[in-house]
């Protein structure tokens, strides 16, 4: 298992911007012969040689050095305001629409006719035509209206209007997510910490649930119990898609545990963890207030990468039907319409909106985790 | 070395007997027995008795669904598996082995195809970004590569239904073969119409993750080109093409091929959402259905197939580790 972690994955991205220091360097690209090359000016770290020891004596504190760092990538600032847009477009944005979550457009002056189309091929002495059937409705509410000034996006099939469900979907599938990685990192810490703490067979018995759960495929995990809550007779209620998530939460929080366990175990063989035991600290006091700070930047950047991840499950499951009932607007469920030819096909403003917004969300959270994860790089001098 | 192994195994037989009674206790959660609903017509007619039916119930030991009664079922079927029967599916009525077996090679076939390429474009790229770090071509693809990745499968399979697919007629929509296919059609035809549906799969799969092996494949060259024997190679008088052509290159590949051990269970497993999308009948989707109506045997048989890979993928990483990396020793 040791060698497994050495080993894991670890989506680098050391993108920030050049900021104009160019490295005139020849082609060597070591870090010290960067270093010197980047110095001066901008990073005080880099100033290493005394001379401008004023400088040096107003360093930033930490939270500001990184805040600096964050910044100074062009990346996490795009993601940041990103994100910050589509909650805005969430939570405020419904405010201003005309119409609501499960409001029916009935005005008769924007009903259109609708026509079903089926396209379909057939073959006549070996000759192959291709031919759309056209059937008309005249439905008494304005379903599967087409873009105007009324309806932005058009309405769907329920007569709703797409636009403004596309805001209220956005807080279900965006609060979701924090829900969701809070309490998958709460169960981590807790028990990557003991296991990392205190070693010996709790460490055995926690590594090797993490073990377990590590081995159940999630996807059809989820089905099954999908098809279980429905069966329950929870198909209509959004207590399902809760549940659901309840479940990713029992099993997703063996990544969490692992990264903290990992640095408890390498940290805890430092010298400060030395002179907290003489000083007599208790037990929680080590952990709680030596141990698990030294964790808290990676478990930011974990939490934010995992917020990315957790909107695409709740995407995954609306495209698949077992999260919440599809009269709630969330992103996964507005997407769900993709899957019938006819509605891809014809009305693609029913899902290309959602998707957009849940590839947006999931790229903005990747966007601010790298450059968190860059911001919080002690080794990272630029 | 050999220690470690047989203690890994141990440890994996552990984990396989968890999974699959925790796997089997949420299927069991599930009061819609299929049973019931798939011979509610012949119960109705007077074909099939409830005694049969109960019968039938209790061959599976879902006869009672308590507790107990749970934890007999799955004994039961612990013990069938071990004998190597994993039941036949309710579903399919076919052998649960013979189905993954008779549609593991159309989901093998892609997603062995998608690795290729996927390799093919992200290892160079990937080394070429880390050497010109902080260049033109490492930002552009850095940025493309993180936005492929954060496209959810369904949607970009759909965006390419919907263009290449529909609107313009490029390739076919749905499924693995061409409903007016002649009869007398030869088998390479059928070969080369099954491979015009695989492409818009592939390439979304490609696209899908190209952009993860890329970023691997860059950061373990840049680490590599910070080690010291990088240095040593440079102050020798190497050209820089050797160098990293030499030197770095076989060196990134160490950390690469323990992960592609770990690909394993993408590999056989199949790619549920991408096959369910583009229709094609391969160990995903066929699951995908089954596991929507809650067919027990097969739902069961698939995920301790998914499970067996996982922990087989996981050791077979660690030992790679040991064989590419004479300065890894297993088994501390």
């Amino acid at each position: 298992m040791e060698e497994k972690e050495n080993i894991a994955v670890t989506p680098d991205s050391v993108l920030s911007p050049v900021d104009g220091e160019k490295t005139p360097v020849d082609g060597a690209l070591s870090p010290e012969t960067e270093q010197s090359a980047n110095g001066g000016k901008q990073n005080f770290n880099d100033n290493l040689h005394g001379e401008n020891l004023t400088e040096r004596a107003k360093a930033l504190s930490p939270a500001a050095t990184v805040a600096k760092r964050f910044f100074r990538s062009k990346l996490s600032v795009i993601g940041l305001v990103t994100l910050i847009l589509l909650f805005l477009f969430a939570f405020i944005g419904p405010l201003f629409s005309p119409w609501g979550e499960t409001e029916v457009d009935k005005n008769p002056e924007n009903i259109a006719v609708v026509y079903d189309m089926r396209a379909f091929t057939y073959t006549v002495d070996g000759q192959t035509y291709s031919s759309v059937s056209e059937t008309e409705r005249f439905p008494d509410t304005n379903i599967l209206g087409g873009i105007s000034g009324e309806h932005w996006m058009g309405t769907d099939n329920s007569g709703y209007d797409i636009f403004t469900r596309l805001m209220y979907g956005g807080r279900v599938s965006l609060t979701i997510g924090f829900v969701v990685v809070f309490l998958e990192t709460l169960i981590g810490v807790v028990l990557g910490g003991i296991a990392g703490y205190f070693g010996k067979w709790v460490d055995g018995v926690i590594m090797r649930i993490v073990d377990l759960l590590s081995c159940i495929p999630t996807i059809p995990l989820m089905l099954i119990l999908g098809a279980a809550l429905d069966g329950l007779g929870m198909g209509n209620s959004i207590m399902k898609l809760y549940i659901i998530m309840a479940v990713l939460c029992l099993i997703g929080w063996v990544g969490t545990a692992r990264l903290v366990r990992g640095q408890i175990l390498s940290l805890r063989e430092q010298e400060f963890m030395l002179a907290a035991k003489c000083s007599g600290l208790s037990t929680g006091k080590k952990i709680f207030k030596h141990l698990l700070p030294n964790v808290i930047p990676q478990l930011i950047v974990s939490m934010t990468l995992g917020l990315g991840s957790v909107i695409l499950m709740e995407a995954t499951l609306g495209f698949l039907g077992i999260g919440a009932p599809l009269s709630t607007a969330t992103w996964g469920n507005m997407i769900n319409c993709s899957s019938q030819s006819r509605f891809r096909q014809y009305y693609p403003n029913m899902w290309i909106g959602s998707g957009i917004c849940i590839t947006l969300a999931i790229l903005a959270f990747n966007f601010v985790g790298d450059g968190l994860r860059d911001a919080f790089d002690p080794k990272m001098k630029r | 070395m050999v220690k470690y192994i047989v203690k890994r195994l141990l440890l994996s037989v552990f984990i396989m007997f968890g999974v699959s009674f925790i796997i089997y206790f949420i299927i069991r959660l599930m009061p819609m027995d299929y049973i019931d609903t798939a011979f509610a017509p012949q119960l109705n007619n007077g074909t099939l008795k409830p005694e049969d039916l109960q019968r039938i119930k209790e061959q599976y030991g879902l006869a009672d669904s308590s507790f107990l009664g749970i934890i007999n079922g799955y004994f039961g079927w612990l013990g069938n598996f071990l004998r190597g029967d994993m039941g036949i599916s309710f579903k399919y009525g076919d052998k649960v082995e013979d189905i993954i077996l008779e549609n593991i090679g159309i989901s093998f076939g892609i997603s062995f195809v998608s690795l290729i390429f996927e390799l093919i474009i992200a290892i160079p790229l990937g080394v070429k970004c880390a050497v010109n770090q902080y260049g033109k071509l490492d930002y552009t693809a850095t940025v493309v590569c993180m936005t492929l990745t954060a496209f959810p499968t369904f949607f970009l399979g759909n965006l390419f239904i919907k263009w290449f697919a529909e609107d313009l007629g490029w390739f076919p929509v749905y499924g693995l073969q061409s409903p007016n296919m002649p009869v007398t059609a030869s088998g390479f035809q059928i070969f080369g119409d099954m491979l015009w549906h695989l492409v818009l799969p592939m390439i979304v799969l490609v696209m899908l993750n190209v952009g993860s092996y890329m970023r691997y494949q860059r950061t373990n060259t840049l680490e590599v080109l910070s080690a010291d024997y990088i240095r040593t190679a440079r102050a020798k008088g190497l050209s820089e093409g050797k160098v990293v052509y030499k030197h770095v290159f076989r060196n990134t590949m160490i950390p690469l091929v323990t992960v592609m051990a770990s690909t394993l269970p993408m590999l056989f497993g199949g790619a549920m959402i991408t096959e369910t999308v583009f229709g094609i009948p391969g160990i995903g989707k066929i699951t995908y259905d089954a596991l929507s109506v809650g067919d027990i045997p097969l739902a069961m048989g698939y995920n301790m197939f998914i499970a067996i890979l996982t922990v087989i993928g996981i050791l077979l990483s660690d030992i790679m580790y040991a064989v590419v990396d004479p300065r890894v020793k297993l088994g501390k």
